[in-house]
């Protein structure tokens, strides 16, 4: 694309973006370092990610502010109007990705008994995965202006529903198999729950990188597989 | 604006005229064949005005290629583009303007209603009563604030008595949401009036003589944003009663007033639609580069 008459507008837009990216690279180490905390049961990483969360919550707040400067200063249109827009939802999807992500880590800490929880855990390692999967590839999407990937990033949010409802049930079986398990399942369940609201958030991200970059906004029609599932487990037990 | 041409109305459209010949003959649009416009919106309900394959010369150059395009009946189209991208030399195509251009010549078709303008039979002088024009800078004639209302529709006999005279006087200037301002001093010079107001009276003088369309050339490109802020809210309510097509160079301002946009370039129309649409997602990359500044 060619640059703009006006350079400085090129300098202002850059940096917004690069002031994402930044920001998402410590969203996604954070989402990283929390399951790790789960996993391993590491006070210092989870008390680390806690900590992270205010810089992201900054981050947040300056990409806003720099947003609106630019809104106040340039006024955009077209493709420059959806990228700013679309920064700004997307900097806010991931303050709550940042804000999930310490709740995984505020449950690592309370969550006891490290060497039971760890094989009790190996399903939301999975689903943790296929999420920061998601994420990152629906950030890379949006950096990139890669539409192709953000399609099939918003395609695969389907995986990360069917994902959830299986570890749904598989944590009710534990629970169901020893009652000293309820506490710590329970514990992972608001976790798996977390992550699969991750996920959601980077459908959002995958919606706006296509937007970004075309003006379309895709229909929210994805099939809502984990609250039949949730009918289905409830109904039978 | 008046539908006869007056002394005033001369200058003013002879200084305009150097200008867009001038830009005309700068441009590089005598190279371009005609190139297909991209319509991205359902056409107007009722179309009031139609250009068909509309093409201009000036001397040598021409300065439109097949331009097609048709204006909705009372809604407010917006023509944009780059100086010397034809958008007021087909703007003054809408009303004969460029009649009074010895060196331009046109080729094509434009209607109003079934009418075609160009038909030798129009009386000129009554298309433009019908057609009214503002320009860029606000040109009352020198005399009062009463008489610039009233010599257009005196001369079309448009009112048979005094009181006709002035109620239709009284309206117009309603209309332009100027009478409360003006009120006190209807027989004060129109010319002693401020920027802003001086363009909110022509726009009452061209309105006096109930036309069917208003073309506006840069009608605030002279004024503070106040004054702008009014003539662009006098604007969005002229379209209950009349057809407008405005030439601007202020793109915010195309995307405030206007429900349709129209992009020239070179002497093409190169995209129309929606102007929701076009300013937030346009389709022609010329069109994209303009509108977010990324021309040349």
């Amino acid at each position: 694309m060619n640059r703009h008459t006006v350079t400085a507008f090129d300098t202002d837009l850059a940096a917004l973006v690069r002031d994402l990216a930044g920001m998402a690279g410590w969203v996604e180490r954070s989402v990283e370092r929390a399951v790790d905390a789960l996993m391993t049961g590491s006070a210092d990483t989870a008390e680390a990610v806690i900590e992270d969360d205010e810089r992201v919550d900054q981050s947040d707040r300056d990409i806003e502010a720099g947003a609106v400067l630019l809104i106040a200063k340039r006024q955009p249109m077209g493709d420059d109007l959806r990228v700013i827009v679309s920064t700004m939802r997307v900097s806010q999807d991931l303050e709550r990705v940042g804000d999930l992500a310490k709740n995984i880590a505020k449950r690592a800490l309370i969550i006891d008994g490290a060497f039971h929880q760890r094989k009790l855990a190996r399903g939301v390692d999975n689903l943790a995965n296929l999420v920061l999967s998601q994420l990152k590839r629906s950030l890379e999407a949006f950096v990139e202006r890669d539409t192709a990937k953000a399609r099939e990033v918003w395609a695969h949010d389907t995986e990360v529903d069917a994902l959830y409802t299986s570890l749904f049930r598989e944590l009710l079986t534990y629970m169901m198999e020893d009652p000293r398990n309820i506490s710590a399942c329970t514990h992972l369940l608001f976790c798996a729950k977390n992550l699969e609201r991750i996920g959601d958030h980077a459908t959002n991200i995958a919606e706006r990188a296509v937007y970004a970059q075309t003006g379309e906004l895709i229909a929210d029609d994805r099939p809502k597989r984990d609250e039949l599932g949730l009918q289905d487990v409830t109904a039978r037990h | 604006m008046s539908s006869t041409t007056t002394v005033a109305e001369k200058v003013s459209t002879a200084a305009d005229d150097a200008e867009k010949a001038s830009a005309a003959a700068a441009s590089e649009a005598q190279d371009v064949a005609p190139g297909g416009t991209t319509i991205t919106d359902a056409p107007p309900e009722t179309i009031k005005m139609r250009g068909k394959d509309v093409d201009v010369f000036y001397g040598e150059k021409q300065a439109l290629f097949g331009v097609s395009l048709d204006i909705g009946d009372r809604q407010v189209t917006s023509l944009i583009g780059p100086s010397g991208c034809g958008k007021s030399t087909f703007l003054r195509c809408l009303n004969r303007m460029n009649d009074t251009i010895d060196i331009a010549r046109m080729e094509g078709e434009i209607t109003l209603g079934d009418q075609d303008i160009y038909d030798p039979t129009i009386d000129v002088v009554e298309l433009r009563a019908r057609v009214g024009m503002i320009f860029q800078k606000p040109n009352p004639f020198p005399k009062s604030i009463f008489e610039n209302i009233a010599y257009g529709p005196r001369i079309h006999g448009l009112a048979d008595t005094k009181a006709d005279l002035e109620e239709i006087v009284v309206t117009s200037l309603q209309k332009a949401g100027l009478f409360d301002e003006v009120k006190d001093r209807l027989d004060a010079p129109g010319t002693g009036l401020s920027g802003g107001q001086q363009q909110r009276l022509c726009i009452a003088r061209a309105i006096a003589t109930s036309p069917e369309v208003l073309l506006m050339d840069e009608p605030c490109s002279a004024l503070d944003p106040i004054a702008t802020a009014k003539v662009e809210e006098l604007i969005d309510e002229l379209r209950e009663n009349f057809t407008v097509v405005i030439v601007t160079h202020s793109m915010q301002q195309a995307a405030r007033v206007s429900q349709r946009t129209a992009f020239f370039h070179l002497g093409i129309l190169v995209e129309v639609g929606a102007t929701d649409q076009i300013f937030t997602n346009p389709r022609d990359t010329r069109t994209r580069d303009y509108i977010t500044g990324r021309f040349g």
